[in-house]
């Protein structure tokens, strides 16, 4: 509600009273206080917050298009239905962030050209290919799976419309995991042939799911302050064991195995050990360089441009209707 | 004459309030952009009620809504504080006395 009528407070103030009211900001996060839209917080949270709720919202549009593909070509009515719902879900998170960024005082409008002008940048999973049926359930599974094991602790966030958002998101989420995994197990209970593509898409999925969790803790570069002020709870590494050690045992049930050689249960420290992740491939894809990262930026930048016509019109009209209101009053 | 101005293709924010069940008071849930009004509703519809979150839809122009500011929420609700007397549970009756 406060986005266009934000009024941005200015610089004059000292910084004394930047000192003071740093403190008291950090005392209201200690206490765990929501911080909202017109409270007085430091820019570097703000901007902390802008640029990760920003990504996360670009991170939900650009997740429909790997799905999308597949609504045309689902196998049967019902899964084709319940794919629809999925990805309206996903565009509908992607408009509760943006709104939720909003409140920070930047314009949709601008985030939208971040998107579209490949400043901004979305989660790297959504730069992979989905060559089967079977990658619309690994998705499901595996990188809902993921954003929910990273979403939960975000309803604790200590900016409040992100919280509020992330709340609602999650309550959705569930449906996509639990489609996902349902989906799974048709194909790995099928013939061999279903099974067989399901193993696959696993063996695609696994890794960029692991590199959902962002860099190692030894590397993250935004954890330190984001932690201290609340917004993230736990580190990257931390989520990704906990990934692991609930995935391993749903993969078990599917009789599908986990691509990766050194996995084992650690008895002593009662948890998963898993193998070194591929950090080059990692950087390379969110550097615009993996699989499908030019032909989702030409998938968006293509609707925005077809789309321009319906925006126009709606617009129009608005105008037009306005209009005939002022005459009629007049 | 049709084209719209940059200014009109910039769609206005609404704030969105829904009644999750007839008797209950509407709730604000979130915001959203809309050309006009009605679109709001429909956009409304789309985002805020897909899982029967409601049966009604408010929507207000978020330009139109005037807020306290939180540096004077002291000013404005500390008074309240000590005026436990507003309570009834501040008021000692003796059991004997029934139905109060």
């Amino acid at each position: 509600m406060y986005t266009q009528a934000l009024d941005t407070q200015g610089s004059d103030s000292s910084p004394v009273d930047e000192a003071v009211l740093e403190q008291r900001f950090l005392a209201r996060v200690d206490a765990e206080e929501k911080i909202e839209p017109k409270d007085w917080m430091p820019a570097r949270y703000r901007n902390t917050l802008i640029r990760q709720i920003s990504q996360h919202a670009h991170s939900e549009i650009v997740g429909m298009l790997p799905e999308g593909n597949w609504i045309t070509r689902a196998p049967t009515l019902q899964r084709k239905a319940i794919l629809i719902a999925k990805v309206q879900d996903e565009g509908g998170h992607g408009a509760y962030l943006y709104s939720a960024a909003e409140t920070l005082g930047v314009s949709r409008d601008q985030l939208i050209e971040q998107l579209l002008s490949g400043k901004a940048k979305y989660s790297s999973i959504f730069n992979y290919p989905t060559p089967t049926w079977a990658d619309v359930g690994a998705i499901g599974w595996l990188v809902d799976g993921a954003a929910i094991m990273n979403q939960i602790p975000l309803c604790r966030c200590s900016y409040g419309p992100y919280a509020r958002a992330m709340v609602r998101v999650c309550r959705e989420e569930s449906f996509h995991q639990r489609q996902g995994y349902d989906l799974m197990m048709h194909l790995a209970q099928g013939t061999p042939e279903q099974k067989r593509m399901a193993q696959e898409a696993l063996n695609r999925w696994w890794w960029p799911a692991l590199m959902m969790f962002g860099p190692s803790d030894a590397n993250s570069t935004h954890s330190g302050e984001s932690q201290r002020w609340k917004i993230k709870r736990f580190s990257n590494d931390e989520l990704r064991q906990k990934f692991v050690d609930f995935t391993v045992p749903q993969a078990r049930f599917l009789d599908l195995s986990i691509p990766d050689p050194l996995l084992r249960w650690d008895e002593t420290k009662q948890r998963h050990e898993f193998g070194p992740i591929d950090w080059t491939e990692f950087d390379q894809v969110l550097k615009g360089n993996g699989p499908c990262n030019a032909e989702r930026l030409a998938a968006r930048r293509n609707a925005h441009a077809a789309g321009a016509w319906v925006r126009d019109a709606a617009a129009a009209y608005a105008e037009k209707q306005r209009r005939r209101s002022a005459t009629l009053a007049a | 004459m049709n084209t719209p101005s940059e200014n009109s293709r910039h769609w206005p924010l609404y704030e969105v309030f829904v009644r999750a069940r007839g008797g209950l008071d509407h709730k604000h849930v979130g915001s959203l952009h809309a050309a006009d009004a009605r679109m709001a509703i429909d956009h409304a519809r789309d985002l805020y009620t897909r899982r029967q979150e409601g049966v009604s839809i408010w929507v207000v122009p978020s330009k139109d809504i005037t807020a306290s500011d939180p540096a004077e929420s002291e000013s404005l609700f500390e008074p309240a504080r000590d005026k436990i007397y507003r309570h009834p549970t501040f008021y000692e009756i003796p059991d004997e006395v029934k139905t109060l």
